[in-house]
């Protein structure tokens, strides 16, 4: 007889009844989040499926952009994300590498970290106009796709010297330590040790973050995007139309547009950010397979 | 018996060390000599460590650390050397916590002689085989050099850490406590290693296990709160030619 040693008492059984409660909440607070993404989900592909074919995707508007396809939109958000991380992937790296590997802690140091969590927290709508100012009009850039990218890349930079900050500071202390005390230079310990073992999920870190971009509106409007363009770009210097803006327009600006239009152009917009994201994801849970410490 | 004509190989003059405005360690005076094997003994936050950290300039990794007085490795000042990485490169160190590199084992052992420039496969095979042997790690991963060093046991990558560190062909070999992670028969195996070794090197061995030092040091240091109580030839410390009755006590095992 010690099964009264184990017997519930009152205290018990409200514990775990309060414990059942609380649980249940909980699951259904998280189970909430994915409803946004259903619906969202679930609208675009039932009122803008019947537009999509290869047509859609890889011919020109017409008629006002209220009948054709969305090829010029699509290869303009692809130009201008694609220079937007020429310019921000390397830049957002080396800066992240010289603040955790090589800064001191001094108040230098920390004027940095603030102006990088700043600039983090600067809306896209004063981006666009820096980016008015800066690179249309000081440098003369014009409205082209380098001045879009350029601010693009300056609104992602926070976020990928964040990322790779952080895959850098994962790698443990310890290993640095070692490495410098056999001889290394800071920079021999990056390229050999910190690196290699970082590179994974700044790759991750970053793709995931400036996918975001390329959903991106109010910078590139008054930058690089156009309305309506019936040439491709071809070249940094030309301005492009874009997919963001492209669903503004058919969306708000232009009469007479069939319904399934604008959403067809938003799930293609939201098709390639899922893209982006997955490969990104997929990366992610390839590496957490292998454990290397 | 290292005879005291031996060339000095670091002289320690009045060594203290801070870390905030605590002092670990003050005002240490003593020399080491070439091909000795330095025990240094004492009990746990005697600034043993610290003293091994100061003379690598560790200090630079830690903003909270200041060194004062003089270290001199070589006749040269290693707090007035502007080449640290020459310094470090011919100066090998072994803490207590094992560290194998993210890498495979053979990279590890690799490391060094990549950092110095040395590319050619057949070099490097030597060079890893050589120094895993030495480690008494060979046997145990031959078959498997590709394994990451940082997955192995923690004896094994003790092992490892010392292997890494005798492929620097260091001219100064330090270990800090090293058996903490090694079992009693290879901590044996490697104290034969050590023996070897002194015809090549200088070696400081910092040891918690009193016996230890006395199985392998020409001359032992005994550190207490700080402070060196006092430097002998290590036969004089056990056979209670002590001049100082603290040694004796932490010797023969009365405290600490
Ligand atoms: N990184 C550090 N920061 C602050 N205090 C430290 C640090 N390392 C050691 N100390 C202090 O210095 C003293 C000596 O420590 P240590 O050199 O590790 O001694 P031992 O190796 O003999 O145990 C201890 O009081 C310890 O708390
Ligand atoms: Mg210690």
């Amino acid at each position: 007889m010690d099964n009264h040693m184990f017997a519930a008492t009152e205290l018990n059984q409200k514990n775990q009844r309060t414990e059942k409660l609380v649980r249940l909440l909980f699951i259904l607070m998280a189970g909430l989040l994915i409803l946004p993404v259903l619906i969202i989900l679930f609208t675009l592909v039932y009122k803008g499926s019947s537009i999509l074919s290869i047509d859609f995707l890889f011919t020109n508007p017409t008629n006002g952009m209220t009948e054709g396809g969305i090829f010029p939109a699509l290869l303009g958000t692809i130009w201008l994300v694609v220079v937007a991380l020429i310019v921000s992937v390397p830049l957002g790296i080396a800066a992240a590498i010289y603040l955790s590997e090589y800064a001191p802690d001094n108040w230098g140091t920390r004027l940095i970290n603030l102006a990088i969590i700043n600039l983090a927290g600067v809306p896209s709508i004063v981006h666009a106009l820096f980016g008015l100012g800066a690179f249309v009009v000081f440098f003369n850039f014009g409205t082209s796709i380098l001045a879009a990218s350029l601010t693009l890349a300056i609104m992602t930079l926070p976020v990928v010297i964040v990322a790779t900050r952080e895959s850098l500071q994962a790698v443990p202390h310890a290993f640095r330590e070692a490495c410098w005390n056999m001889g290394a230079t800071r920079w021999q310990t990056i390229r050999r040790v910190v690196l290699p073992n970082a590179v994974s999920g700044i790759l991750t870190g970053v793709i995931l973050e400036v996918s975001r971009s390329a959903g991106e509106t109010a910078p590139i409007m008054f930058t690089g995007a156009v309305f309506f363009s019936p040439f491709l770009p071809q070249g940094v210097m030309d301005q492009t139309m874009a997919m963001s803006l492209h669903l503004f327009v058919v969306s708000t600006q232009v009469p007479n547009v069939p319904e399934n239009l604008p959403y067809g152009v938003a799930l293609v917009l939201i098709g390639m950010v899922l893209i982006m994201n997955s490969i990104s994801i997929a990366f992610r849970m390839h590496l957490r397979g292998k454990k290397k410490w | 018996m290292v005879s005291d004509t031996n060339p000095v190989k670091l002289e320690i003059q009045n060594l203290t060390i801070r870390y905030g405005g605590q002092a670990a360690i003050s005002g240490v005076n003593l020399s080491i000599r070439e091909h000795e094997i330095f025990g240094i003994i004492g009990p746990a936050n005697a600034g043993k460590t610290s003293f091994l950290k100061a003379i690598n300039r560790m200090d630079m990794f830690d903003s909270n650390m200041r060194v004062e007085g003089n270290i001199l490795f070589n006749g040269q000042d290693v707090r007035k050397l502007r080449n640290i990485y020459a310094l470090r490169s011919r100066i090998g160190v072994v803490f207590p916590l094992p560290v194998g590199l993210p890498m495979s084992v053979y990279d590890n052992v690799a490391l060094s002689a990549r950092l110095r420039g040395i590319k050619e496969r057949a070099e490097l095979d030597l060079i890893v085989e050589r120094c895993l042997t030495r480690a008494a790690l060979w046997d145990e991963v031959k078959d498997r050099l590709d394994t990451l060093g940082s997955l192995l046991s923690g004896g094994q990558q003790q092992r490892l850490t010392i292997a890494r560190a005798l492929s620097q062909e260091p001219e100064l070999l330090m270990l800090d406590e090293f058996s903490i992670a090694v079992d009693p028969v290879t901590t044996m195996r490697i104290e034969d290693v050590l023996k070897e070794l002194k015809s090549e090197m200088t070696i400081i061995l910092v040891t918690n296990l009193v016996q230890q030092a006395r199985r392998l040091a020409d001359r032992t240091a005994f550190f207490l709160d700080g402070g060196c109580v006092e430097v002998a030839q290590t036969e004089a410390l056990f056979t209670q030619q002590t001049r100082d009755p603290r040694t004796r006590d932490y010797v023969e095992g009365r405290f600490g």
